[in-house]
């Protein structure tokens, strides 16, 4: 097998020098009624091309973005990623390395960890961000928890526009901690309901902007009414370029950020491995979940970086610890971080100004067309249509043309009553032909 | 014969004793190099985009107007930078990199070639389930495997991690505790959940967390279970527990059979860490002995990378009676196609919920897949025979110089050693693994399991070749033979050969520092 | 002094009891970091966390070894939190509690008993 070294010469000689006869012998605390005669009924080793062939077959079957009109949007983005995101998170030493446990070999991952808090925390426009979570909808839940202990309250008011999937990510963890959770019913564009439910026992109002329907929102107002009350407020973004554009959730008075990552530096991936960005107030630092990394100094007096803080996590805290997170989202995060060193803020408000462009085109060729109505009022790279036959119908059938059209509501949430509703997202991957393939396809579909 | 111009080029090298520092802070290949925010890249970009024809003005008072504070890169500028900075790494493909516990092996490239496969990293979680069959399809064939390497009937696997795996497990432990009526919040609450004293940090965390109370349970000598005190502690008021197996001390519990036997008698579920199927894989069935949840970690015992720290992904195969419980989504082969069931409702109404927005690490999905049939069931057994056979030759190589945790017996797939060896030298497990490093190893895992003082735990892992075990070999001994030799300065002030010397955690904890921020304090960001 | 077996200290003058953690605590856990020290007016009862202290290597909660109100917190821990190590017994004081039944303090062990009871650990 290829992937092992050892050849048989080496195990009969590493037998003896252990001085056991078999291999047998070194599984001797199994208990003889479970030990397995021989391999288990599945197929037998395979070289390169036989896994490629199958896997290729597999690969085969999918109708990729990247070759039809394509408008999926709900929290995974399409963008483009420069080769070199690609090519440097593949090198051997970022690829095949662990946690930076050892800061004197792992300075590398360090530092450009460091480079990703700072990067996150200036585009959420908050003073600190930790070194990324799973993803978008755990660092909502982690987002909830932790307002749970910072104000030690125990309610979450969450905002109909956050991504339904996100909702139930958060509620089925927080539940579990005994955390209540007052969702508002799906609404474009009412953000500001959530201020009336803000009471004595509110720990947080959830808050998505630009929301599942892609309306964009100023929330100073709820930040305004929840700090008044004793309550955080938590921005979730789910399409990270829109900060390059929006006014950030720290400018408008978020005391978290939860977002999804994926659209700087990350493919869409079937919906993982994502990465999770978590950004917080300076004086929150120490309830705040997930790794953190830290400059200090080096017996030289040399800079260098290591995780710190870490006596908040389940290794050291082990049943205290306020999350039991142990992972974070590594080569996700250096994708992100590598993307984001290429953009630069120049190139990054560009990104967004062409996204959100394109956005209004597609807009722009779809209102025109019988039965569509437009229901989204300001938005980013991303708005709701309302059709005049369910989304979901459609969608299949413009797929079966080789259009993509984007993301029926009802897919995330069918108890809502939205079944006529459509979520279109467009990108500078968009083009203009994308744009009139998709516009006419809806129409002939429409008239049908 | 004609003279080439050379004159006066030395051919031969001088011999020099002293070892004066570098004037700029470069050494060699390794580069001194700052953060990109410290450079001249405000206003600058690496990549070419069209200009915007409008200013999104549109938006109103919505604009950031504000500096973001963002500087960019040219390409060669961002790859001169990350170059540099990967310089500074350890990593699998340089050497061993025997972290007990975390198991790093060799990360086969067919893996990431397959990942990167269009049909796989370029669609949408959302897509029409008619657009995305060979994706689904993926899903189910790795299903098949896990299930089947288990002897498990389901499994879920949406779960982000290893933790977020012992999330989803516990979460189906509740779930069906409760449909049983003896949930957490009944009359006669099962609000305990049993841990041995040598488990990660994880398990209880991860107890705590889902509501549970921790109870301990006590190790026997010989790094085991302690059969008498998990059986005083069983009882009604019991959920689950929660076993390592092989166990943390790389130890496999004889006992497990007599332990899921107990458990289930008591009524409760036998939850089983995971981490370390590696060193059983495709030899023992978890099923077979009892286990009703484990997670597996994809980054560990399948060889998906470890990137600096993730991504993970943690499946978690369940027994009959916790399947039901399982959260959403999963994958139906219905017969003419594959079905995402996406919402719990539709089917089973038991489900516990969901854990993430969508399908979790499909990428991960792939890397594993492909490792599981490039290695088929034969060589998977072959997996956990080498990895076995590794960590007890290097057991039996490096007993005579060093205490080994667990002398009697065979460990499985990792060799665990205490301090004892190291009293009376003044050197301690981190001064003796900082020494490692200048001999060009990453340390093995230390001071875990906690309840082995001074822990060693060494994982070397089967895609280690013999020749390297033994330079590693060599290189322990050489080392231990210099800490008991009163060599103590070798060891003090180690690494002396790294990128930097020891950092000093105690001022980065103190007054923590994470983020750049201008040195004359006019940094654009908040706050 | 008084001391408890979770090697906390406490020392008593008229109804107010100063209360840290001993110097063998301090010792053991290294380089603290971080002090969380009670809100002035919380209530506690013997036996309850009621601070938390952190060094880079672990993380442990006081217990209140007397019950009471707590009327001052040593706030300048939170910058200087070097303190508990440099005077674990003196300046490295937690807080100081309005003692409810001065009682609970005749249980507790003196220095002498302390350093025998640190002998058997």
């Amino acid at each position: 097998m290829r992937y092992l070294p050892l050849t048989p010469d080496d195990r009969e000689a590493m037998l003896a020098a252990i001085g056991v006869k078999s291999i047998d012998d070194l599984f001797v605390d199994v208990p003889e009624a479970a030990r397995l005669a021989g391999p288990v009924d599945l197929p037998r080793v395979a070289g390169e091309l036989e896994v490629e062939r199958a896997l290729g077959a597999m690969a085969a079957r999918n109708a990729t973005a990247g070759t039809v009109p394509f408008f999926c949007g709900a929290g995974a983005y399409k963008h483009h990623v420069p080769a070199t995101v690609d090519h440097v998170i593949q090198r051997s030493e970022f690829l095949t390395s662990y946690t930076p446990y050892q800061p004197e070999i792992a300075q590398g991952t360090l530092q450009y960890l460091y480079e990703f808090q700072t990067q996150v925390a200036n585009l959420t426009g908050m003073a600190v961000a930790n070194a990324s979570l799973y993803d978008g909808s755990t660092a909502m839940a982690e987002g909830v928890l932790m307002a749970t202990r910072v104000t030690r309250r125990n309610k979450a008011v969450i905002s109909g526009g956050v991504h339904p999937h996100y909702v139930k990510a958060t509620e089925t963890v927080v539940h579990a901690v005994g955390v209540e959770t007052e969702a508002l019913p799906a609404a474009v564009d009412a953000e500001a309901d959530v201020i009336a439910r803000i009471g004595p026992d509110t720990a947080c109002v959830v808050v998505q902007t630009p929301n599942i329907f892609g309306t964009a929102t100023d929330v100073t107002k709820i930040a305004e009414a929840a700090h008044a009350a004793g309550a955080l407020l938590i921005v979730v973004v789910t399409e990270a370029v829109s900060m390059g554009l929006l006014k950030s959730p720290g400018e408008m008075g978020a005391d978290i950020v939860a977002a999804e990552g994926q659209s700087i530096g990350n493919a869409l991936n079937y919906g993982g491995p994502y990465v999770g960005l978590f950004a917080t107030r300076d004086k929150l630092v120490r309830q705040m979940p997930g790794r953190l990394c830290g400059e200090t100094v080096d017996a030289d007096g040399e800079r260098g970086f290591v995780l710190t803080l870490s006596t908040r996590e389940q290794h050291i805290r082990r049943d205290k610890a306020t999350s039991n997170i142990c992972t974070n989202s590594g080569l996700c995060t250096l994708a992100f971080t590598i993307h984001m060193s290429l953009l630069g803020e120049t190139g990054l408000r560009r990104l967004a100004l062409l996204n959100h462009e394109t956005a209004v085109a597609t807009r722009d060729a779809l209102k025109t067309i019988p039965g569509v109505e437009i229901l989204t009022p300001r938005f980013f790279n991303e708005f709701a249509v309302k059709l005049p036959r369910p989304a979901a119908e459609v969608v299949e059938q413009l797929a079966s043309h080789h259009i993509l059209a984007g993301v029926p509501y009802s897919r995330l949430a069918p108890e809502a009553g939205m079944d006529d509703v459509l979520l279109v997202a467009a990108t500078e991957t968009t083009t203009e032909a994308d744009i009139k393939s998709l516009a006419s396809a809806l129409a002939k579909v429409l008239a049908n | 014969m004609s003279t080439m111009n050379t004159v006066g080029r030395p051919t031969t090298p001088n011999r020099v004793e002293s070892k004066p520092a570098t004037l700029t802070g470069g050494r060699g290949l390794l580069q001194n190099e700052a953060l990109i925010f410290e450079g001249d890249g405000w206003g600058k970009t690496g990549v070419d985009l069209p200009q915007p024809a409008t200013d999104g003005s549109d938006l109103g008072d919505l604009v950031r107007r504000d500096p973001i504070g963002l500087p960019g890169l040219s390409e060669p500028e961002t790859m001169r930078h990350y170059v540099r900075l990967s310089q500074k790494n350890h990593a699998i493909d340089l050497a061993i990199y025997p972290l007990g516990s975390c198991t790093m092996k060799h990360n086969p490239r067919l893996n990431e070639k397959m990942a990167r496969l269009p049909g796989f990293s370029d669609i949408h979680p959302l897509q029409p389930q008619s657009t995305v069959q060979g994706a689904l399809q993926l899903m189910d064939s790795l299903s098949h495997w896990l299930t089947t390497l288990t002897g498990m009937p389901a499994v879920a696997l949406s779960p982000k991690a290893g933790a977020h795996g012992e999330l989803c497990g516990l979460m189906a432990i509740r779930a069906a505790h409760r449909a049983a009526g003896n949930g957490l919040r009944s009359d006669t609450p099962r609000n305990k959940v049993l841990v041995p004293t040598s488990a990660h940090g994880t398990n209880p965390a991860t107890a705590a967390f889902v509501g549970y109370t921790v109870v301990e349970i006590a190790q026997t000598d010989d790094g085991r279970v302690d059969l008498a005190d998990l059986e005083a502690k069983l009882g009604d008021d019991v959920a689950a527990i929660m076993v390592t197996n092989p166990n943390t001390c790389g130890l496999f519990e004889r006992d497990i059979l007599e332990i899921s036997r107990l458990t289930h008698e008591a009524g409760a579920y036998f939850y089983c860490d995971g981490a370390n199927f590696n060193a059983i894989v495709g030899r023992v069935r978890p099923g077979d002995l009892g286990v009703d949840a484990m997670h597996i970690n994809l980054h560990k015992t399948f060889s998906t990378p470890h990137g600096g720290g993730g991504p993970g992904a943690g499946p978690v195969v369940l027994s009959e009676a916790l399947a039901p419980f399982a959260p959403a989504p999963w994958v139906v082969n219905t017969g003419d196609g594959f079905q995402l069931v996406e919402r719990e409702e539709d089917e089973a109404e038991q489900a516990f919920g969901r854990l993430c927005a969508f399908q979790g690490q499909m990428g991960m999905y792939v890397r594993a897949l492909s490792y599981m049939m490039s290695h088929g069931a034969d060589g998977l057994r072959q997996v956990a025979e080498d990895a076995v056979l590794n960590a007890n030759y290097i057991k039996a190589r490096l007993s005579d110089v060093m205490s080994a945790a667990f002398p009697e017996g065979p460990c499985m797939h990792e060799a665990l050693f205490d301090d004892e060896w190291l009293k009376g030298t003044d050197i301690t497990t981190l001064d003796f693994a900082k020494a490692m490093i200048d001999e060009g190893f990453h340390p093995m895992t230390m001071y875990f399991p906690l309840v082995v003082h001074g822990a060693m735990l060494i994982e070397p892992t089967e895609t280690e070749s013999k020749a390297e075990l033994d330079r590693f070999i060599h290189a322990m001994r050489a080392l231990a033979e210099a800490a008991k030799a009163g060599d103590v300065d070798r060891f003090k002030g180690a690494p002396f050969h790294a990128p930097m010397k020891r950092l000093d955690e105690t001022r980065a904890a103190r007054q923590p520092v994470l983020r750049w921020t201008a040195p004359d304090g006019s940094n654009m960001a908040a706050e | 002094m008084k001391f408890t077996k979770d090697h906390e200290w406490v020392k008593l003058d008229g109804d107010v009891a100063t209360v840290g953690i001993s110097k063998h605590a301090a010792d053991q856990l290294g380089d603290v970091v971080f002090v969380e020290v009670p809100e002035i007016g919380k209530t506690v009862g013997k036996g309850d966390s009621f601070a938390v202290v952190e060094s880079v290597k672990a993380a442990s909660d006081v217990y209140a070894p007397v019950s009471g109100e707590v009327v001052e917190a040593n706030d300048a821990l939170s910058g200087a939190p070097e303190t508990v190590n440099a005077d674990a017994e003196g300046e490295g004081w937690f807080a100081k509690i309005k003692v409810s039944d001065a009682s609970q303090i005749e249980g507790l062990m003196d220095r002498a008993a302390y350093d025998a009871f640190l002998a058997t650990l």
